[in-house]
């Protein structure tokens, strides 16, 4: 298995800022990779960076994809090479249904995957393919969703942010129950997260901090590493939250 | 070709258009249904079924309509009534009378069609009263060409009784709006409700404005003003949604969504009046361009940035 994703010395600034300093990451194809940080480090700017949101480009650096430089690519581009990502904090939408938001990122969409995607989640289809993807659903209802979505696309690397954040949302046994079903599928997997718990999960893990990557290697020594230096953090600034997301066009 | 003959292929040709505007034309052939047809000022077709009395009368520029639901008659089916101009010129007046009877239930299923327009005046001008404990549902949607060249004037006065409900939807998302000026107003006595919902897409230089007033005059009574307006190239809207709370512990709340593309130019007013301490009345008012987590996330899927856009204009006008 090759390396599908490799990130080189990629930085990203903000009013003279650095929000990602010089990471460095390469994540093998088939493989669950675990980024670890405390809330703030820079994980999920990483992840925008990564799928070309707007307003986070790169100051320097290339991400290479599956063999091709995207660092310029539009996040559509991208998705279309197989790239996407299970947003922490999803989007609601007005009048769509969760059905047709889940076919939207497949390629050749049925019924039967869509439903299995919900089963994959906990969710029942019957239940929730008719209901519509807006406020009246709970934070963890859209959670799933999201993830039901990024497991129906099959895309080649699914970047998972924070699955396991808020209420109601799927336990621990099940998102790992939903990875290795991804992995099975070919599917590689970035989590990113920022408890420990997560981590055996992962076959290989890094570790962020202040928007720099400070280890990477075999899970259960970085999650020693977290649990012992990183909780409560004593060194380390907030760079950016997932709150700052809106302010960026 | 003889009047006979002139009339059936007018009523074949509104009916078609009524189709493309998303209706059923096997209604109007159900003795089942009632239903009301008028294509410029003839009126095509009109079937009462048992408790519902339609009254059309044929005016210079359009039809005097009179629907009367007697008292406790539940309407099992819908109410078709179809609208129309198929030429490219004309005006269409229709003035009707609602008299929905004390405890009575129906719904309405109103499609306007004007898909050859260039130069179209549409006037609705209706009262309704929906009587003591009484239910009805409009729904009134539109098919216009894509000229543009079309005037729409919807005009209503309610006036819901003690215990009754009046909800309504307007729908004018699928082809050129033209000039669209919706003005409802509706007075809501004791314990009764009132929901309007107005939906319209501009694009061109279409100029769309909508007024839905609601005034909560009984105790208890409780409204909705709904609208969810897109405007892209050079169109524009302006909508005014008012809710008074004039009665006590009455409770009501102003909803508008404007998204906003191109050199399109949105406004929105919503009002909020309130002249009992026990009323509770809230707005809120959005207009933006699309929400960018929204079209991330779409993008992200694999949809271009105008098929996202597209995806969530539609899903806010449909839903």
């Amino acid at each position: 298995m090759g390396i599908i994703l490799s990130i080189e010395n990629l930085w990203l600034e903000r009013e003279g800022k650095a929000i990602l300093r010089r990471v460095n990451l390469s994540v093998q194809q088939g493989t669950v990779h675990c980024l670890l940080g405390r809330n703030g480090s820079g994980k999920s700017t990483l992840a925008y960076t990564l799928i070309g949101s707007r307003g986070y480009v790169p100051s320097q650096g290339r991400i290479v994809f599956d063999g091709k430089d995207i660092t310029h690519l539009s996040i559509t581009d991208r998705a279309r090479l197989g790239l996407t990502l299970a947003w922490q904090e999803p989007a609601r939408f007005e009048g769509i249904r969760v059905g047709d938001y889940i076919a939207l990122g497949m390629k050749e969409p049925s019924r039967e995957r869509i439903e299995e995607a919900l089963r994959a989640v906990a969710l029942s289809p019957a239940e929730y393919l008719h209901r519509t993807v807006n406020e009246n659903l709970s934070g963890g209802e859209r959670k799933r969703i999201e993830l039901a979505a990024v497991y129906a696309m099959r895309p080649k690397l699914a970047i998972l942010d924070e699955p396991d954040s808020g209420i109601d949302v799927l336990s621990l046994d099940d998102i790992a129950r939903l990875i290795r079903r991804m992995t099975e599928e070919g599917v590689t997997v970035l989590l990113i997260t920022h408890r420990d718990r997560m981590v055996p999960v992962a076959d290989v893990a890094s570790l962020i901090c202040e928007g720099e990557i400070i280890r990477t290697g075999d899970p259960r020594t970085v999650r020693e590493h977290y649990a012992r230096r990183c909780v409560p953090c004593k060194v380390a600034e907030p760079v950016e939250t997932v709150r700052d997301y809106e302010r960026y066009q | 070709m003889n009047a006979t003959n002139r009339f059936a292929r007018e009523f074949e040709a509104i009916v078609k258009a009524y189709e493309m505007a998303g209706g059923d034309p096997a209604v109007f052939r159900s003795p089942r249904i009632a239903s009301l047809v008028v294509s410029g000022s003839k009126v095509l077709g009109a079937n009462e079924t048992p408790g519902i009395h339609l009254e059309a009368e044929e005016l210079p520029s359009g039809v005097r309509a009179r629907v009367i639901v007697e008292p406790g008659v539940h309407i099992e089916y819908p109410v078709h009534l179809c609208f129309g101009v198929l030429p490219k010129e004309g005006v269409q007046e229709i003035h009707s009378h609602f008299e929905i009877g004390d405890g009575a239930q129906v719904a309405f299923l109103t499609h306007c069609t004007f898909p050859n327009a260039v130069k179209v005046k549409h006037v609705m001008d209706a009262r309704i009263r929906v009587g003591k404990g009484a239910l009805m549902h409009y729904a009134e949607s539109h098919y216009h060409g894509e000229s543009g060249g079309i005037e729409v004037i919807s005009k209503a006065q309610i006036e819901v009784e003690e215990g009754g409900r009046y909800i309504s939807g307007f729908e004018l998302t699928h082809g050129r709006v033209g000039k669209l000026e919706f003005d409802y107003v509706v007075d809501v006595a004791a314990r009764g409700v009132a929901e309007l919902t107005a939906k319209a897409y501009g694009y061109g230089d279409d100029e769309i404005v909508v007024r839905e007033t609601i005034r909560l005059n009984g105790e208890r009574a409780r409204g909705m003003a709904k609208s969810r307006i897109a405007v892209r190239d050079r169109a524009r809207s302006e909508v005014v949604g008012t809710t008074e709370g004039n009665a006590p512990f009455t409770r009501g709340h102003v909803d508008c969504v404007e998204i906003v593309r191109d050199n399109a130019v949105a406004n929105a007013i919503p009002v909020v009046r309130v002249k009992d301490p026990t009323a509770y009345i809230t707005h809120e008012a959005a207009i933006g361009t699309v929400n960018k987590k929204e079209l991330e996330t779409l993008m992200a899927r694999g949809l271009s940035e105008e098929e996202a856009v597209d995806v969530i204009i539609k899903g806010m006008l449909e839903g």
